[in-house]
């Protein structure tokens, strides 16, 4: 497959089209804009929808409906859009509904700034709405991996009948690099993925009203909603074997830094370049947020350790909750951070690593 | 081995193009890693805009580095802010039409190409990206120059009133930037 050179944004937008998306609804915000503009000229020539909703909340509920009925779909924002969205994707994880979306994150809180940054760790990994419901949680290091997780993301979304995030961020977004884009479904794969959701879906089933499917996000006795709430549970908790970790030069490090998204990625680098000046430097970079890959930190040698570097753009720092659950009290952890659409700087993750060396 | 590449003006000098045009030839043309990355505030003209690219053979880490091989630079005041990020012995491609300031630096390799100018004088002022781009490729060969215009064509395929105008703007730059090295 040849390679094209696409823009994040958009580039998420035509993954899931051939991944059969076929219904998008949003509302404009800085810096995902693309995406919604991707899909209002790609979807009529899949047959399929685009609708630039009045509002966050209504665009997500629309995606609640067409989800409902069988289709495959998905919203997007940002920062604070992804705020008003939280009711209609907390209702989708109540009625147990597949779909998609994708936070490009971008300075906060509040209206925050427009350039890129994490600050919507928490959010995205421990309360993306009201009822403490969990998802699977991805987050992109580069636009080829945007690509790959939006379209695995359907997939897992229809497996668990559960929301999916896509935790991406300004710099991931609005970046253009070259991608090599996957299969396209052909519309039999996507009848068949729609076909396989008969059992719960609203799809047109015969006037029969004893066996009409019937989509709630909640329920009226407190025992159907404690069941469907423990089976949720079990839900979440069978995925720990699915996080996803990278870990890179870990084995002899001195230093591991520990990052995720773009951070990890702008680290990575500085690992490449501290090696080449003698310093014993790792990264623990993790691909799913949600799970958490906890045990990555157990393959630190703790040994040779004398540190680890949590690098984020957030300030504070979100993401050093979940290293400390890790890493458990075995070495010290320190930070190097930056926030409100400023970009971690290589240069500023490398003086870091090296003030901590030569301690 | 990488190149780190800055480009900065106003919105609306096509900054962003520039740098689009360059970066999307490397992806079409060579197996090396590239990026394009654009910053810029909420204004679509006068505000300032500003894009990184950097081609590499290597993966690439940071779509924005701390320290540029190469600045273009087309108004004063991103001269001021980029001026200071160019690596010692980098090169400076500078809009001499209007950047007029002393270059406070004596370390690095200036190129200077009256865009503006240049542009009035082909008719229409929205070119002087193109010949720019071209003073740049001229200058620094980092890529065929016949591939960026292979681009440059492809991109303009649904204005091709435009071509001509482009295509000679691109010549231009290219003689400004090859009688520079």
């Amino acid at each position: 497959m040849s390679r094209v050179f696409m823009k994040g944004c958009e580039a998420i937008a035509e993954a899931a089209v051939r991944a059969g998306c076929r219904f998008f609804a949003g509302y404009p915000i800085t810096p995902q804009n693309e995406i919604p503009e991707y899909f209002a000229r790609r979807m009529p020539e899949v047959s399929g929808n685009f609708v630039q909703g009045e509002s966050e909340v209504a665009s997500v509920n629309m995606v609640y409906g067409a989800a409902s009925a069988g289709v495959r779909s998905m919203t997007s924002s940002s920062s604070p859009g992804i705020a008003l969205k939280s009711e209609g994707i907390s209702y989708c994880a109540s009625a147990r509904i597949p779909m998609v979306y994708v936070n490009v994150s971008r300075g906060g809180p509040g209206v925050g700034s427009i350039q890129p940054a994490q600050m919507d760790y928490f959010q995205a990994t421990k309360a993306s709405g009201n009822g403490g419901f969990q998802m699977l949680v991805f987050a992109p290091a580069s636009v080829q991996e945007a690509v790959d997780m939006t379209y695995q993301a359907f997939d897992y979304a229809d497996r668990d009948r559960n929301p999916v995030l896509i935790l991406a961020d300004g710099v991931i977004g609005t970046m253009m690099e070259p991608v090599v884009l996957p299969e396209m479904k052909t519309d039999e794969e996507i009848a068949s993925i729609k076909e396989s959701k008969k059992s719960w879906s609203c799809i047109g089933h015969s006037l029969d009203l004893a066996n009409r499917s019937w989509i709630q996000p909640g329920h009226w006795k407190t025992s159907d909603m404690q069941v469907a709430n423990e089976e949720a549970a079990a839900l979440y908790t069978s995925w720990e074997k699915e996080a996803q970790a990278e870990e890179y030069l870990i084995e002899d490090a001195e230093v591991v830094i520990t990052a995720y998204g773009i951070s990890a990625r702008i680290a990575k680098a500085a690992v490449d370049l501290l090696r080449k000046e003698g310093i014993k430097v790792g990264l623990i970079r993790a691909i799913t947020v949600q799970p958490f890959p906890y045990n990555a930190f157990d393959h630190i040698d703790y040994n040779k350790v004398k540190a680890i570097l949590d690098v984020e753009m957030s300030i504070p720092a979100q993401f050093v909750t979940d290293v400390e659950t890790g890493v458990k009290g075995r070495c010290p952890i320190e930070t190097c951070l930056c926030s409100g659409g400023n970009i971690i700087s290589r240069e500023a993750v490398m003086e870091a690593i090296r003030k901590m060396v030569s301690k | 081995m990488e190149t780190n590449l800055c480009v900065a003006g106003f919105g609306g000098q096509g900054v962003m193009t520039l740098g689009k045009f360059l970066a999307s030839a490397t992806c079409d043309s060579t197996n090396k890693n590239v990026t394009f990355f654009p910053s810029y505030g909420a204004e679509q003209r006068g505000g300032t805009a500003n894009c990184f690219v950097v081609i590499s053979d290597e993966t690439i880490g940071a779509p924005l580095g701390d320290v540029m091989d190469d600045l273009v630079i087309m108004n004063g005041p991103s001269l001021q802010k980029f001026l200071p990020t160019l690596k010692q012995g980098g090169t400076l491609f500078i809009n001499s039409s209007i950047v007029t300031d002393e270059i406070e630096r004596s370390d690095v390799k200036i190129v200077k190409a009256p865009v503006t100018e240049l542009a009035l004088e082909l008719g229409n002022a929205k070119v002087l990206n193109v010949i720019m781009l071209g003073a740049y490729v001229g200058y620094t060969n980092v890529i065929d120059p016949e591939i960026v215009w292979s681009t440059i064509e492809h991109k303009l395929k649904n204005k091709p009133k435009l071509l001509p105008l482009n295509k000679l703007a691109f010549e231009r730059g290219l003689l400004i930037g090859q009688s520079q090295r």
